[in-house]
């Protein structure tokens, strides 16, 4: 800047490099700089409004006799009991098809036709509205068996779970370099074990955020077990029975004039969504020490 | 997706055995031979399962609209009447309402989110906390749709009611508004609430989109003397139009398929008004109340037509996103 200032020619140009803007373009900038800022902050509110309410409200009503009872006794136990059940039967249909799929789509397919395919439903799959996917489930487990089920509900969360599972998956062993594969062919690696042990093994981080994900998106979910797994005040006695399960409990009792009740509701959500969070929290903690690694 | 539409003679360059992506490790004989043959066939059964699942998804529906298909025909999507007792069923209002409310979710999103990627993407603010906002903002996407509802009819609503109140006592004259004495759980409420729960996808991929876009664009517009936002305005947006729209489709087709927190928030009362400040119904909402309690037969039938409407719209617009992204890889491979 001083190399400027010795001359008087070179002076003129450097005043008119730093001309300021017009103001009109001055304006224009400031103005969207004001705007942009204005509209992220806004949606940082009601964001923030939710964690700060459902805290507030939920923590005087949470103590620890609530996990071991029923709903019928202002207790959520029954419901916690219900969202394992359900999920673990979705992760136990879901997981293993997921997994496989996003082998075939990474390691077999890779650009063929029917990988194409196959991608494609999945990325269709994953914009169904979790609600088809329960009418869905509903005629193919609730007519056949006849009844409401922790089973049906678990067969529609396992549909929302699928696509998440196969596209993580898929991301995650492609990752993985090609050098690996060879080098485990070259030591007469099968294509089995070259998968299982080697490609397999390297990408468990990624292909477990991806369940993690899955898991963490169908625990929130209460469209599809609205009529599916349905609701039961009390413990259930089977997994053909109807089943209580924590998003349903929400909505099933935000409405009732009884206090207890609505101090449950806001107590529920804190233990859903702290759920919710923290398996939301891992997936990312996963992926940040895969990726620093 | 980088596989797929890669032209072969890019990597030219490395050993002809490197550049190929279909390198063969199948073993053709030997004593593990049938165990990856075995390997081979599981691996596309489940596959085909996954594909299985949508196809048999939409026949399963479908088989269960029949009741409904067969009496009412096509006529029923502009039905509009809803009467179990008389087994009469029409669609239009709920059309209608899941529609014109994704519609309002969509133009709250479209802005918001495309301010959303911007100050995360282009360095007004430290890389650290433009990667937290980011993050803050995803966190959005991951709370449950019934603890959405659950806030926005206890807290949202009591705030937003005046408005309503003070818009529809002094804008009458504007159909939107005309509604005599609104009560929190309106159309316009479902709107704004689907919009905060899609802003998270629309951010998102709009961000990506962005970030997408070559430096070199940004720099010749800033060499040129552009400021930020003539650059942005000018260059990176219309580079990443299609990107852009693509977003907003994936967030539409959320919207449209978006259950809890609109049956909690829309009113639920099946009519067709022009007023934004009158309780509606939609779709999903109609599912989610009745589908438990239906008897089977005509009602769960028409219920289930429904479902199968749903189906069709969000097919449509993902199909639609899915297609438009293929294209918009392919158009923009520098």
């Amino acid at each position: 800047m001083s190399g400027y200032q010795n001359s008087e020619i070179n002076e003129s140009i450097a005043s008119d490099l730093y001309r300021p803007l017009p103001i009109k373009r001055l304006l224009f900038t400031y103005g969207m700089n004001a705007i942009a800022f204005a509209l992220t902050g806004l949606v940082l509110i009601p964001l923030l409004s939710i964690l700060w309410e459902i805290i507030q409200r939920g923590i005087s009503g949470l103590k620890p006799e609530m996990f071991v009872k029923s709903v019928i006794d202002y207790g959520f136990g029954n419901a916690i009991l219900g969202t394992i059940t359900i999920v673990g039967i979705a992760s136990l249909l879901s997981i293993p098809v997921g997994i496989l799929t996003g082998i075939f789509l990474a390691e077999f397919g890779q650009s063929n036709l029917i990988a194409r395919f196959v991608r494609m439903i999945t990325t269709i799959l994953t914009g169904v509205p979790s609600i088809v996917v329960g009418v869905f489930a509903y005629g193919v487990i609730v007519l056949v068996t006849k009844g409401f089920s922790a089973i049906a509900g678990g067969f529609a969360l396992a549909v929302i779970m699928l696509p998440v599972i196969v596209l993580t998956t898929e991301e995650a062993l492609k990752l993985i370099p090609t050098d690996q594969r060879l080098a485990s062919a070259a030591l007469g690696g099968t294509r089995f074990q070259t998968t299982f042990r080697i490609v397999v093994t390297a990408a468990i981080p990624g292909i477990t955020t991806g369940i993690l994900l899955a898991v963490a998106r169908a625990a929130g979910e209460t469209a599809p077990l609205l009529f599916t797994a349905l609701f039961s005040l009390d413990w259930s006695t089977g997994l053909l029975t109807p089943t209580a399960s924590l998003p349903v409990l929400i909505f099933n009792l935000y409405n009732d004039p009884d206090p207890q009740k609505s101090q449950l509701v806001w107590t529920t959500s804190i233990v859903l969504l702290g759920l919710v969070f923290c398996i939301s929290l891992l997936s990312r903690l996963i992926i940040n020490k895969t990726k620093t690694k | 997706m980088a596989n797929s539409s890669e032209p072969a003679d890019k990597s030219s360059s490395l050993p002809p055995n490197l550049s190929d992506d279909k390198i063969d490790l199948i073993a053709k004989d030997g004593a593990n031979f049938w165990i990856d043959q075995g390997f081979t066939w599981l691996v596309y059964t489940f596959a085909v399962i996954t594909v299985a699942v949508l196809l048999v998804m939409s026949w399963v529906i479908f088989h269960e609209a029949q009741p409904a298909v067969v009496k009412f025909g096509i006529g029923f999507l502009w039905g509009q009447d809803w009467d179990t007792g008389n087994q009469i069923f029409g669609a239009l209002p709920y059309i209608y309402g899941t529609l014109v409310s994704s519609a309002i979710a969509i133009l709250f999103a479209i802005p918001i989110g495309i301010a959303i990627a911007l100050v995360t993407s282009e360095k007004f603010l430290p890389l650290s906390v433009q990667t937290a906002l980011a993050f803050i903002i995803e966190l959005i996407a991951a709370i449950p749709s019934v603890i959405i509802g659950l806030w926005s009819i206890f807290i949202f609503i009591p705030v937003l009611e005046p408005l309503q109140k003070w818009l529809a006592s002094n804008f009458k004259w504007i159909a939107l508004f005309n509604s005599e004495d609104p009560i929190g759980t309106n159309m316009l409420t479902a709107g704004i609430i689907l919009a905060i729960m899609i802003l998270p996808t629309m951010a998102a991929i709009t961000r990506d989109v962005l970030l997408a876009i070559p430096k070199e664009l940004r720099s010749a517009a800033m060499a040129l003397g552009s400021t930020r936002w003539e650059t942005i305005f000018r260059i990176l947006l219309p580079a990443g139009f299609s990107g852009i729209v693509s977003a907003a489709m994936l967030a539409l087709g959320r919207a449209l398929g978006e259950t809890m927190a609109v049956t909690m928030v829309i009113g639920n009362s099946a009519q067709i008004s022009a007023s934004l400040l009158d309780p509606a119904y939609t779709i999903p909402s109609v599912l989610a109340n009745e589908f438990a309690e239906a008897e089977p037969g005509l009602h769960i039938g028409a219920l289930s037509y429904l479902g199968l409407i749903l189906f069709g719209l969000t097919l449509a617009v993902n199909i639609g996103a899915v297609l438009l992204v293929q294209w918009f890889s392919r158009k923009n491979k520098y």
